[in-house]
């Protein structure tokens, strides 16, 4: 009963408003690129959620290990240098 | 949705899941839902959290596409352009509903069509509410107030569910159901202000409403097999009987303001609960019509297979187009 060959699988990324930027919002199926654009518009735009759309085939992403604790991520972790508030300012300093 | 599905490359850093032990894993999972993390696509899940999930997802976007047909039986007959427009919007979003529910159960590793196979062939089902005909317009409005009310009301709670996927699914759905709740409500209000014969309708279509909006919930706590681990893995956030109240609760005040009954002898406010208390339900006729003896279980299924398959020769021929020209465009550069 199934078909024989799925459509492929599209990640669809909108932009809500100018100014801002694209961001995931799910994913659909379609058989080429402008399908994918005109049922993303469709699907995720109804309420004029979006001023411009972006569609990437699922496949094309290539993804990091879903693990936070990663070691891939560890490089950051004893960096806290690279945060303003690693610094403690003496009283009485402003805009800084 | 939401996410890549389990077979989006792994090309930095994997590999840790593999050197991990199953205890490890599991004792993870534990500490994750405990601090009320979400899950994504990609993390180690038990195998039973796993098939919880596509089971109870599938069976929620199969009610979303199903749940088009009693309400597409009023498109062509609405009572004016704006409530066909608003049914035909209204119907629209629940293909949407559809799609995101699939789009999520697919990123548990479950394809599209098996999911449409499994629904075709009966052995994934659909909330057993649409299996009820919509007779007059008045049901288009008792759809919209008791059931996406009741709908509604099990869905808030999904929206902090322990998969992310779904809970962001229900997040969307749940916005867009207010619509649906409100829209259903104006119809019945306008009715029951209207003629007498208008009025009658509207109460006939609550009267045949009531009951199977409240088996929505499902069995009652005691008799409710899944309950139990779902709550424990926090896909559920709270019991069958609970939602049921609360809604039982929510509907009776915009019942009285509608100036419609509802049928039930037994329902009256408990002072002492601060809720209402209402009868018995029938579960002989809930178990009965999720067995597939309700009064339009086959004439759905068969809609939808037919409707299935009479969208195949669309299906292939938009995939041969789209071979076609991605073969032109090779050939050109």
């Amino acid at each position: 009963m199934t078909d024989r060959r799925q459509w492929p699988l599209w990640e669809v990324f909108v932009r809500s408003k100018r100014g801002l930027s694209h961001n995931h919002v799910g994913s659909l199926h379609a058989a080429d690129a402008s399908m994918a654009l005109r049922m993303a518009r469709d699907v995720y735009t109804r309420r004029q959620e979006g001023v411009s759309i972006w569609v990437v085939p699922a496949a094309s992403i290539t993804a990091s290990s879903p693990d936070e604790k990663d070691p891939f991520f560890e490089p950051a972790g004893d960096k806290v240098y690279r945060h303003p508030t690693f610094y403690d300012l003496p009283e009485g300093v402003e805009h800084l | 949705m939401y996410g890549l599905p389990e077979e989006a490359k792994d090309t930095v850093a994997g590999g840790r899941a593999v050197a991990a032990s199953e205890a490890e894993l599991q004792s993870e999972f534990d500490q994750m839902v405990a601090a009320d993390q979400r899950l994504e696509p990609r993390d180690w899940v038990p195998d039973a959290y796993r098939k919880t999930l596509i089971r109870q997802i599938a069976q929620h976007a199969h009610s979303e596409i199903i749940g088009m047909q009693p309400e597409g039986n009023w498109i062509t007959r609405a009572p004016s352009l704006l409530r066909k427009a608003i049914l035909m919007a209204k119907v629209q979003d629940e293909a949407g509903h559809g799609l995101y529910l699939y789009s999520a159960a697919e990123t548990l590793g479950v394809s599209r069509d098996e999911l449409l196979d499994l629904l075709h062939r009966g052995k994934q089902k659909y909330s057993s509410i649409f299996n009820y005909p919509t007779l007059t317009w008045a049901d288009v409005g008792a759809i919209g107030w008791l059931v996406d009310g009741a709908a509604i009301t099990n869905q808030i709670p999904l929206c902090r569910c322990s998969y992310g996927p779904y809970a962001r699914a229900m997040v969307r759905i749940c916005k867009e159901e207010s619509f649906h709740q409100r829209q259903g409500y104006q119809i019945l209000y306008t009715l029951a202000h209207g003629s007498a014969e208008q009025r009658a309708m509207a109460q006939d279509a609550v009267n045949r409403w009531w009951w199977p909006s409240l088996m929505m919930f499902g069995p009652p706590d005691d008799e409710s097999q899944h309950s139990a681990q779902s709550m424990a893995w926090k896909i559920k956030r709270h019991s069958n009987d609970e939602l049921r109240q609360k809604f039982v609760d929510m509907v009776v005040p915009q019942a009285e303001i509608l100036e419609l009954t509802l049928p039930d002898p037994d329902l009256r406010w408990n002072a002492e609960r601060g809720r209402y208390d209402f009868g018995p339900i029938d579960w002989d006729e809930f178990w009965r019509v999720v067995k597939g003896d309700g009064p339009c279980n086959r004439q759905r299924m068969e809609h939808r297979v037919r409707a299935h398959e009479n969208g195949r020769w669309v299906r292939e021929a938009a995939l041969a187009y789209a071979a076609k020209h991605q073969a032109r465009a090779g050939a050109a550069a």
